[in-house]
């Protein structure tokens, strides 16, 4: 059990995931010595399960569940499990798409450890969960409006609080107090290497096709 | 007398005319979110039939800062002083993850003398942490002299973090490459005098708790984990540990140099909050025994403790004075940043508290598309609900304290 696991045996353990999945996970991909893995949202339900109980495999753990935004995509959100073996000392990444209205089968049935993660998605994504026994807020303040890591909700938030003495309570009011400053110290001359940094206007010039970013 | 207030014949004042039928009052009571034993902002409802507990509903957030959000507007450098603040009680562990992502994703190159005072600094930060839940542990359950105890050697600890980094807690010292700067001989020996008049104070806080039988009669068989219920609700560190489960992420996965040291992983038997106290004491000792090889390692080995590769690590300051294209490497970094090639990374390490791991998205600028902070007391307090079941009121604290939560890291 050697660790990192070398790339021949990923690219191996990638292969049997898929082949075994019965289609519930649809192709992988070996990066920075990881295996990332992906599928239709509609079936990870079984293909966490699979992973769970193959005896090949054994991922007993979800270490964890997050989400992830990228507007400019048609499904726009990722929702990305971590899955542990510790049997076989491995360690992969499954990854689904869903949009703002689409809602992903949760895993609380498979892994119970995933009710606050996914808790936690919803919260800051507003990626829904079809099953979860208590789909509510976690991390943001009781009423609180908006999903703050989508990429379209502005780093300041809407509203800000201070306690107010005449009403002898705290109150709620827009933002005011802070004024976001967004410094862009990328280069505008080495951004458009191809596949690094977004393009800056005036680079599609240079280069006709560089990579968008998070694609 | 008449009435009600009449004594029942033959003077039984048991009968039920007498005391009536005894109602079961439920209770909800809130516990927290500003409350000694809740080891932070905590606010939990809980559903109690008496005494007992029936349901726990931890209330998570107060303490939340959107870190998550607002590393995604800053520069890569700019980012590592959010990781001191997450888990407060242990910061560089947490830097440590933060970088070793970085790494992975730059393939960046740590040289040997800063990655040994990393694995130093990783070590003493476990002293730092498990004194800290244990001692407060302990004052859960009622004792107070350990606490007192334990926080003089913490206090020492963090002058040894002010000495390498000039900051007792918030330190911002591990950087991409290695750490900022190199830690003067007398302070390596300093640390190496500590890790030889360390083990009394263990001892001396071994014989306050370990024999102490209201110590025990509050922790064993509270809170008890079998190796399934672990792997079910993704629990790692000692928490695994203290249900007999060998995972140490040092051992397994190793990262940095750990693999050239030598130490044990104590491992629990119960799975209960006093197998998992004695674990972490246990820790406590192999930790000293990492940090003492590491002491030794260093004195012998002089060298870089960062990168000498100007193009992710700033150039010394000398150098700056003689070296135009220093100055001009400096400038960049100080700007710009570093950039690291889109991809994204997993990087987990061995916490003090369990498995800390940082999911990096990079889109290739130079910050972070999107950054996941895995806190592994988040899980934790999760499973609170199940743990505390049927358990009394006065076990909450216990199972809370043996649960070693810190609310910087849950809430982010």
């Amino acid at each position: 059990m050697s660790w990192p696991q070398p790339l021949p045996i990923l690219e191996a353990l990638g292969q049997a995931i898929v082949a075994n999945s019965a289609g519930a996970l649809t192709s992988y991909e070996v990066m920075y010595g990881e295996v990332n893995l992906t599928g239709p949202a509609t079936r990870i339900v079984e293909a966490l399960t699979n992973l769970r109980d193959n005896p090949d495999f054994r991922f007993s753990i979800l270490v964890d569940v997050c989400g992830a935004d990228y507007p400019e995509r048609e499904r726009r959100f990722d929702v990305v499990y971590h899955l542990l073996s510790m049997v076989k000392n491995l360690r992969v990444r499954v990854k689904v798409q869903t949009d703002e209205d689409t809602a992903v089968p949760s895993v609380t049935s498979v892994f119970p450890s995933a009710d606050w993660y996914e808790r936690e998605t919803f919260d800051m994504y507003g990626v829904f969960f079809e099953g979860h026994p208590d789909l509510r807020r976690i991390l943001t303040d009781y009423g609180f409006h908006g999903h703050p890591l989508r990429k379209d909700f502005p780093m300041t938030g809407y509203v800000e609080v201070r306690y107010d003495d005449e009403l002898k309570r705290v109150v709620y009011e827009p933002v005011k107090s802070v004024e976001w400053r967004n410094w862009d110290f990328l280069s505008p001359w080495e951004g458009a290497e191809p596949g690094y940094a977004p393009l800056i206007p005036g680079d599609e010039r240079a280069i006709p096709a560089a990579k968008e970013p998070g694609k | 007398m008449t009435g009600a207030n009449a004594p029942a014949k033959d003077n039984d004042f048991f009968a039920p005319e007498v005391v009536g039928e005894t109602k079961v009052r439920k209770f909800n009571i809130n516990f927290g979110p500003q409350h000694p034993a809740a080891h932070g902002v905590l606010r939990m409802v809980l559903e109690l039939d008496g005494e007992v507990v029936e349901r726990v509903d931890p209330h998570i957030g107060l303490l939340h800062r959107g870190t998550e959000k607002l590393m995604e507007a800053r520069p890569y450098a700019q980012t590592i002083p959010y990781f001191d603040r997450l888990d407060y009680v242990c910061p560089m562990n947490q830097e440590h993850a933060y970088v070793l992502a970085l790494e992975r994703l730059m393939g960046v190159e740590v040289p040997i003398r800063g990655s040994l005072i990393r694995v130093l600094y990783c070590e003493l930060g476990r002293v730092l942490n498990h004194l800290l839940n244990i001692t407060t542990q302990a004052m859960d359950v009622g004792a107070f002299t350990p606490a007192l105890w334990g926080f003089e050697e913490r206090e020492k600890l963090m002058g040894f973090y002010e000495q390498a980094s000039g900051a007792r807690m918030h330190a911002n010292y591990f950087r991409v490459g290695g750490v900022r700067q190199d830690l003067p001989p007398e302070l390596v020996q300093d640390i190496a005098d500590w890790c030889q008049q360390v083990p009394r104070v263990f001892d001396d806080i071994e014989k306050l708790l370990t024999g102490n039988r209201i110590f025990k009669q509050r922790n064993v068989d509270i809170g008890k984990v079998s190796k399934e219920e672990a792997q079910a609700w993704a629990f790692s560190g000692v928490m695994v540990r203290g249900s007999g489960i060998p995972w140490d992420l040092r051992r397994s996965q190793p990262y940095e140099c750990y693999s050239d040291f030598e130490f044990d992983v104590p491992l629990g038997v119960n799975g209960d909050c006093y197998d998992r106290y004695l674990c972490r004491l246990e820790e406590m000792r192999q930790s000293v025994k990492i940090m003492i090889q590491c002491c030794d390692r260093l004195m012998k080995t002089p060298g870089p403790s960062l990168s000498l590769d100007n193009k992710v690590a700033p150039p010394r300051r000398g150098e700056m004075k003689r070296s135009m294209e220093s100055l001009i490497h400096h400038f960049k970094l100080f700007t710009e940043g570093y950039r690291t090639p889109p991809g994204e990374v997993y990087a987990a390490v061995e916490a003090p508290k369990g498995e800390f791991g940082v999911y990096l998205v990079s889109d290739g600028t130079n910050r972070p598309y999107r950054c996941k902070i895995r806190a592994p007391s988040y899980p934790f307090l999760q499973a609170m609900d199940w743990m505390s079941r049927g358990h009394m009121l006065a076990d909450v604290s216990a199972i809370l304290g043996s649960l070693d939560i810190v609310f910087g890291e849950i809430d982010r």
